[in-house]
């Protein structure tokens, strides 16, 4: 298990250094330089030459990515192009709202998916199993920014029960959770119905199993079937779907930010894109690509430890 | 008498407008305490159906189980599935014929070995412990402390036989229903099997309700027989007389169809 | 045995279930693919025209769909974007799917460092979201209806390739390719011809996937500003350009949203179909 669960973790460094790299080259071969955009047209030579020599502009490329990376690693991003402040501030005050909501839009999935898929399972071919299994395809078909302005029109100006302006954590935690919880729904909504259907099938999948009828014979009853043997192998794929999932939760946030203006890691990626900032671009990608990559670790690290079969391979 | 079957049918009617499917047919035996009974058929001739329905394992709404079977005083076929959970694991207990399928494979074998008990009786971690490694050890598994913390996949086939052994003599149950244990395994493993399973009987006085399509293994085992085609008895009687005298001519190309164990027309598959 | 046979019942149930799945699928997806072809060759009003007089109507029968804060059409143009939004995403699929059949083909058929090397490649690209992916590289072409097809296609290709090599690495030893090889069948022919036709179940479950994905990711990008130019039409670009008048003028988000969805539905619903019916698994 050790080795196996090593060498997984020296891939994803290998993963997290290429993202970097690519990340990095990617934004040093394009044509024309922040210079320009952040100086203005009417900028001095010599005021280029100093900015460019104060923004490490000049130097090869390798050396800039050597020091760039080295840099990073000490926490130190590099200066925004746009905003005169480092990179690292910046992004980690706007990181607040962006976790929060991840972190809401995950708990959303555990809580509405779990209940859903075990009921849906348990009454097979009834009436809610029926309807959940239609409305997980339906939902799973919504793009959750499509689904964000859905439930903005809903709440705000059907029920007028939400009023769509940012409330920030400054202004006190219950009111702040309460504003992420419509975009946090948003994200989670898709995501939940693959959730549900996935472990539904699942469940479906373990009753079918031959170790079922042998707890039956013992004098199980069908709750302690499901809790002592089903349920736990059932959640091993799930699980390992939820870890992986929340790569695409953060990805989900980024573009829900923009529905409900909430300012965030994706509001500033999305402007600094727009104004070629990007440094700050750099070190939002290789910052989410190591949530990513921690998560694919968690992943594996989870169904190592749920499934003892794994073990032996 | 322990056990007095009657007129046990099993026939499923799953659906509107489809033929009903009778998988027993009027099934009739009778056991006595300690005794080892043997029930032969090819596959799909409803064998294993009798086991599951005296073990109370098949699903009400889509089989209906008729007949009787009065177990000590009391017709299994009459309780609630609620009353027939006491008797399941604790008085009669029964043995899979898939080794390898019918163990929980997140499960370590101790658990799995313990749970009539935990089910049963209220018992300290320690005493199921104890008891669970007891019950391994009369089931024939080597070292049983180290096998109790293991996984199934961990396990041979023969070892995971064993196991599934192990968990059904747990409570020392009065009788003991083996569907075909041993079809899934070598032959040399097969016979150590039945060996155990002789050992069992006599140790412990289980009865055992010996099923299989082999007629050799029950001759070894058994001295009563049950020979079953599509779900009706067609033949019974003390086992030497079935094997050297058989009075019918399926159970002559049963006998005689042994070594190749081809399968007989006219057979329905049902796995 | 009785569990065996409650749960082969239990699966035949479930598949005709599907089928009928699979029936509404096709509908559902022909329907829209006669409404946006339709708008190929025809649109009530032309998509960029600007009335004065017709600025924030309501949906009525002069306009479905009702206009948008400039008088322009908003069928007109959801049919357009709709067929911008279509076209994108079948150029992804042709560039994903084309390139990862052959990549994965060829990696699945020959095995090798080289397989291993770009499945590992694979694998890396694969666990990111590849909207965050597109955005990258948006970011640093800029917008456009081409730069989105590029990006999307290549970061699409990867998991192209694993579907395909898999499937491949089941049949390569089967014994009809086997035997095809003793008798001295070329390599190619036995890739294309004995076991491509194989795994066409698999590949199209997987087209459809590639499909939605292709069409939210296209949407989304659109969305956030960073897809198509400005210039182009789009179903994403189209929600961008709403949400200033989502109050005042819901019809020009609830349409387009709409189509979007049904859109991603029927071929959800399609692709499901095709595995159960087919046995496959997701």
């Amino acid at each position: 298990m050790g080795k196996a669960l090593l060498k997984r973790a020296g891939l994803l460094i290998g993963t997290l250094l290429l993202v970097s790299v690519l990340a990095f080259v990617a934004f040093s071969v394009i044509p024309g330089d922040p210079t320009g955009s952040v100086l203005g047209m009417e900028a001095t030579d010599e005021q280029i030459a100093a900015f460019r020599a104060r923004m490490g502009l000049d130097l090869p490329v390798w050396q800039r990515y050597w020091n760039w990376l080295t840099a990073f690693v000490t926490g130190d991003f590099g200066q925004s192009f746009k905003f005169d402040m480092p990179v690292s501030e910046l992004v980690f005050t706007r990181a607040q709202a962006t976790l929060v909501l991840a972190a809401a839009a995950f708990i959303l999935i555990v809580v509405i998916s779990l209940p859903l898929g075990l009921i849906a399972a348990r009454r097979q071919g009834g009436i809610v199993d029926r309807v959940v299994t239609v409305l997980t395809q339906v939902t799973m078909s919504v793009p959750n920014f499509i689904m964000g302005i859905g439930l903005m029109y809903l709440f705000a100006l059907v029920l007028k029960w939400f009023r769509p302006e940012y409330v920030p954590l400054k202004d006190g935690l219950g009111a702040h959770l309460r504003y992420m919880l419509l975009p946090a729904l948003a994200v989670a909504l898709p995501k939940s119905a693959m959730t549900v259907k996935l472990l539904r099938g699942s469940i479906l999948g373990e009753l079918g199993q031959d170790y079922i009828r042998t707890a039956y014979s013992k004098g199980s009853s069908r709750g302690s079937v499901l809790r002592r043997h089903v349920l736990r192998n059932a959640m091993i794929p799930v699980v390992t779907f939820l870890a992986m999932a929340i790569g695409d939760i953060m990805a989900g946030s980024i573009v829900i930010e923009q529905v409900f203006s909430i300012p965030g890691l994706g509001r500033i990626l999305i402007s600094s894109i727009g104004t070629r900032d990007y440094p700050v671009v750099q070190a939002i990608v290789v910052l989410l690509a190591g949530v990513v990559v921690l998560c694919n670790f968690l992943a594996d690290l989870l169904y190592r430890v749920m499934d003892p079969r794994i073990d032996g391979r | 008498m322990m056990l007095r079957v009657q007129d046990l049918s099993v026939v499923f009617r799953d659906r509107a407008g489809e033929e009903p499917f009778t998988a027993v047919d009027r099934f009739c035996l009778t056991m006595d305490r300690g005794e080892v009974v043997g029930v032969v058929g090819e596959s799909g001739s409803g064998k294993s159906m009798t086991a599951h329905a005296l073990m109370g394992l098949i699903q009400r709404p889509r089989a209906e189980v008729t007949g009787s079977a009065v177990f000590e005083g009391t017709d299994l076929l009459a309780l609630s599935p609620e009353e027939m959970r006491r008797y399941q694991g604790r008085d009669l207990s029964i043995v899979f014929q898939e080794p390898m399928t019918s163990l929980n494979p997140t499960m370590r074998i101790g658990k799995q070995v313990e749970e009539s008990l935990r089910i049963h009786e209220k018992l300290s971690r320690a005493e199921r412990r104890d008891r669970a490694l007891d019950a391994m050890a009369l089931a024939g598994l080597p070292e049983p402390e180290s096998v109790y913390r293991q996984y199934p996949h961990q396990l041979s086939g023969g070892m995971r036989q064993r196991v599934m052994i192990a968990s059904a003599l747990v409570l020392r149950p009065r009788l003991l229903i083996a569907d075909e244990p041993t079809t899934a395994l070598d032959v040399t493993i097969q016979a150590q099997i039945l060996e155990t399973l002789k050992d069992i009987n006599r140790k412990e006085g289980t009865a055992i309700l010996f099923i299989s399509h082999d007629l050799g293994v029950v001759k070894a085992l058994c001295r009563r027989v049950v020979v079953m085609k599509q779900g009706k008895i067609v033949e019974s009687g003390a086992v030497d007389d079935v094997f050297y005298h058989p009075q019918e001519e399926y159970t002559k190309l049963l006998i005689a169809s042994r070594p190749a164990r081809k399968k007989l027309k006219g057979g329905r598959q049902d796995g | 045995m009785v569990f065996a046979r409650q749960r082969k019942q239990a699966d035949t149930k479930n598949r005709k279930q599907k089928n009928w799945y699979l029936t509404i699928g096709i509908v559902l997806t022909a329907c829209m693919l006669i409404f946006i072809t339709v708008g190929f060759f025809w649109t009530p009003y032309k998509p960029s025209a600007l009335s004065a007089a017709d600025r924030e109507a309501a949906p009525s029968l002069r306009h479905l769909f009702g206009c948008d804060q400039m008088g322009r059409d908003v069928f007109s143009r959801t049919l357009e974007g709709a067929g911008s939004t279509l076209t994108i995403a079948l150029a992804v699929l042709a560039v994903g799917a084309v390139c990862g059949l052959v990549i994965g083909a060829l990696c699945g058929y020959y095995g090798g460092r080289l397989d291993a090397l770009i499945m590992r490649l694979c694998d890396a690209v694969a666990a990111f979201p590849s909207v965050l992916l597109a955005l990258v590289v948006l970011a640093v072409t800029g917008p456009g209806k081409y730069n989105v097809i590029g990006a999307l296609g290549v970061l699409f290709i990867p998991s192209f390739a694993r579907l395909v090599r898999g499937e491949f690495l089941k049949y390569r030893d089967r014994d009809f390719v086997q035997s095809a090889r003793l008798m001295g069948v070329g390599d190619l022919r036995i890739i294309f011809v004995h076991i491509l036709p194989n795994i066409w179940p698999v590949l199209l479950s997987g087209l459809t996937i590639g499909f939605n994905n292709a069409v939210l990711a296209e949407a989304s990008m659109s969305y956030l500003g960073i897809g198509v130019s400005p210039t182009e039409p789009s179903l994403g670009y189209m929600l961008k350009d709403a949400q200033g008048v989502f109050f005042t003028l819901p019809w020009c988000t609830a349409f387009p949203a709409a189509v979007a969805i049904l859109l991603i539905l029927g071929m959800g619903m399609v692709g499901e179909g095709i595995r159960e019916r087919m046995g496959v698994a997701s």
